[in-house]
């Protein structure tokens, strides 16, 4: 599939020597939801700004749909809607007038239906002669994507978009993302929610310390960075682990009762049977068993300490 | 060209001063009238005519710079500093829009608002004194190139500016006191010799006396002169903008 943004050889020093982007190459692809993971200060937001045009390079090229961002910059930015991090509003605009001044920015003729469609989608409809100063904060963020919608992005950066939200609106927010990406608009998004990127995006970028550390199919990469964890009841609690055990670094919760086992569920020899056997003839009898994936969030912070 | 982002945001602007209308017209109108009962009825009873001028005609054209000048600069630059300042900027520079829209849009706003604020005290002026305007023309081209080119000093500052405190700086401490040393409550050849020198320094001095020209037909230096040098400054202000715009200075980092 042909990339939507590619960006090649980026990277970003600031006046104060400070190294934030080191060689980026990073290919997003048409429709995906690309979720952009790193620890803070890992040079995410630098990334975003630099393609969104609010960063200035210091060399490399990016481009959008084919678009130089430079030399190209009108067609490459009318493509990207961005929804900032922090809640940046002109306090004493109406609704109205700022979605309208933003779809005017971008250079699209006044629409009206289209602005009350996206007012609407995004439960702002009801407040739209209300000044944003008035606004909670949850209000004033479904504000900040009405503006980066308003004239309809076909790339949608969305820079911690769910930071300091109430369940609610998370939820609808990962409801409207879902139903961009069915309209063919790629999604980019930061989180810190690891669970957000777990459940939307189609690929996992992980970034820290100005460098990209691992893209992949969030699938895949789930599957063979994932370890499993098999938990064993226990019919009685055990004091200590018996060295005949010691081989499989099981671990003993407190009280006792429960035995954990972690494995990799790619390996060919995964232990899991041997262990079995080995408790039986230990005579530890077990109540229950049940394994358990492990989670991206278990990924990232791996991947990150590895890298420090 | 994108036209509709650059009447996007001088929509906006100008929707601003609307909003702000106690700020932006009816306090310069108040503050002119005050000028007008002190400087014009107490003091000006004891002047005589300057140049052939009763003293409170001769003051409105000095009056209107004034307000002209520092309107200018005070709503271009604080135009641009207000989304510096609360990170709203983001939008207009990820937006597909040229630095000389940007500019064409946020000066064109801060220079309309002075021109009508000018046209304003010029119509509360006459309320006091008789006006004559002799060269209507030439006084509607120093009011817009004045607005102008104020506007792009305005929006230089807004850009440098990196707190209130600076935004208000370059105003209080050298553009006011220019203009009140600039002629415009007096004619430069009421000055002893000395001082009359130094005031050919002050770049206001043109500015006010080839606006009063175009009223009465008088002035302290020629109107070629005072055309020039506010041309000069225009020129001035273009290149530092082009420089900021071109280098990203404390725009983008």
């Amino acid at each position: 599939m042909q990339s939507i943004i590619s960006i090649s050889g980026v990277t970003k020093t600031y006046a104060t020597g400070f190294k934030a982007l080191k060689e980026i190459n990073l290919d997003i692809e048409r429709g995906e939801i690309f979720a952009l993971l790193g620890p803070n200060g890992a040079g995410k937001t630098t990334l975003i700004s630099i393609v969104c045009g609010i960063v200035n390079r210091s060399s490399g090229t990016v481009s959008v749909d084919g678009h130089d961002i430079s030399r190209d910059y009108r067609a490459a930015r009318s493509l990207i809607g961005l929804v900032p991090q922090e809640l940046t509003i002109d306090a004493f605009e109406s609704v109205w007038a700022t979605v309208n001044y933003s779809r005017g920015l971008f250079g699209k003729p006044a629409d009206h239906a289209f602005v009350e469609k996206v007012l609407r989608d995004l439960s702002l409809w009801d407040k739209k002669d209300a000044k944003a100063i008035t606004l909670s904060g949850g209000m004033k963020r479904r504000l900040m994507i009405a503006k980066a919608l308003s004239h309809e992005p076909r790339v949608l950066f969305l820079d911690e978009p769910t930071a300091g939200v109430d369940v609610e609106l998370r939820q609808d927010m990962w409801a409207m993302v879902r139903r961009l990406r069915e309209d063919g608009v790629t999604i980019i998004l930061t989180t810190h929610y690891i669970e957000e990127a777990e459940a939307m995006a189609d690929r996992v970028g992980v970034i820290n310390r100005g460098e990209i550390v691992l893209v992949e199919d969030k699938v895949q990469l789930m599957r063979t960075l994932g370890r499993k964890r098999l938990l064993l009841e226990l019919r009685c609690p055990l004091a200590t682990v018996p060295e005949t055990l010691s081989r499989y670094a099981l671990e003993l919760s407190p009280d006792g009762d429960r035995l954990t086992y972690t494995y990799d569920n790619q390996s060919e020899r995964p232990g899991v049977a041997s262990l079995l056997r080995d408790l039986e003839t230990a005579g530890i009898q077990f109540r229950d068993i049940d394994t358990q994936n492990s989670s991206l969030e278990e990924i990232f912070v791996n991947l990150v300490r590895r890298d420090a | 060209m994108n036209l509709r982002a650059v009447w996007a945001i001088y929509k906006m602007e100008m929707a601003r001063a609307f909003r702000t209308v106690l700020q932006s017209i009816v306090s310069p109108v108040i503050s002119t009238s005050l000028y007008f009962v002190v400087f014009g009825s107490a003091i000006g009873s004891r002047i005589t005519e300057i140049d052939g001028i009763s003293y409170g005609a001769f003051i409105v054209p000095g009056l209107i710079m004034l307000s002209l000048l520092t309107q200018s600069i005070s709503n271009a630059s604080f135009a641009i500093y207000f989304p510096k300042f609360v990170g709203s900027i983001y939008e207009l520079l990820s937006a597909p829009v040229s630095y000389l829209e940007i500019i064409i849009a946020y000066v064109g706003g801060a220079a309309t608002k002075s021109i009508i604020l000018g046209l304003i005290i010029l119509g509360t002026a006459s309320l006091f004194v008789p006006l004559t305007i002799e060269h209507p023309f030439w006084m509607l081209s120093f009011l817009v190139l004045t607005s102008v080119t104020f506007s792009l000093f305005g929006f230089i500052i807004g850009i440098w500016a990196g707190s209130f405190e600076q935004l208000q700086l370059v105003p209080l401490l050298i553009i006011t006191p220019l203009t009140f040393l600039g002629g415009s409550f007096y004619s430069i050849d009421m000055l002893p010799g000395t001082w009359r020198t130094v005031t050919l320094f002050n770049p206001v001095l043109y500015l006010v006396s080839g606006f009063r020209w175009s009223f009465y037909g008088k002035s302290d230096v020629s109107i070629g002169i005072s055309l020039g040098m506010t041309v000069v400054f225009l020129l001035i202000c273009i290149a530092i903008v082009a420089w900021i715009f071109r280098t990203g200075y404390r725009l983008r980092t």
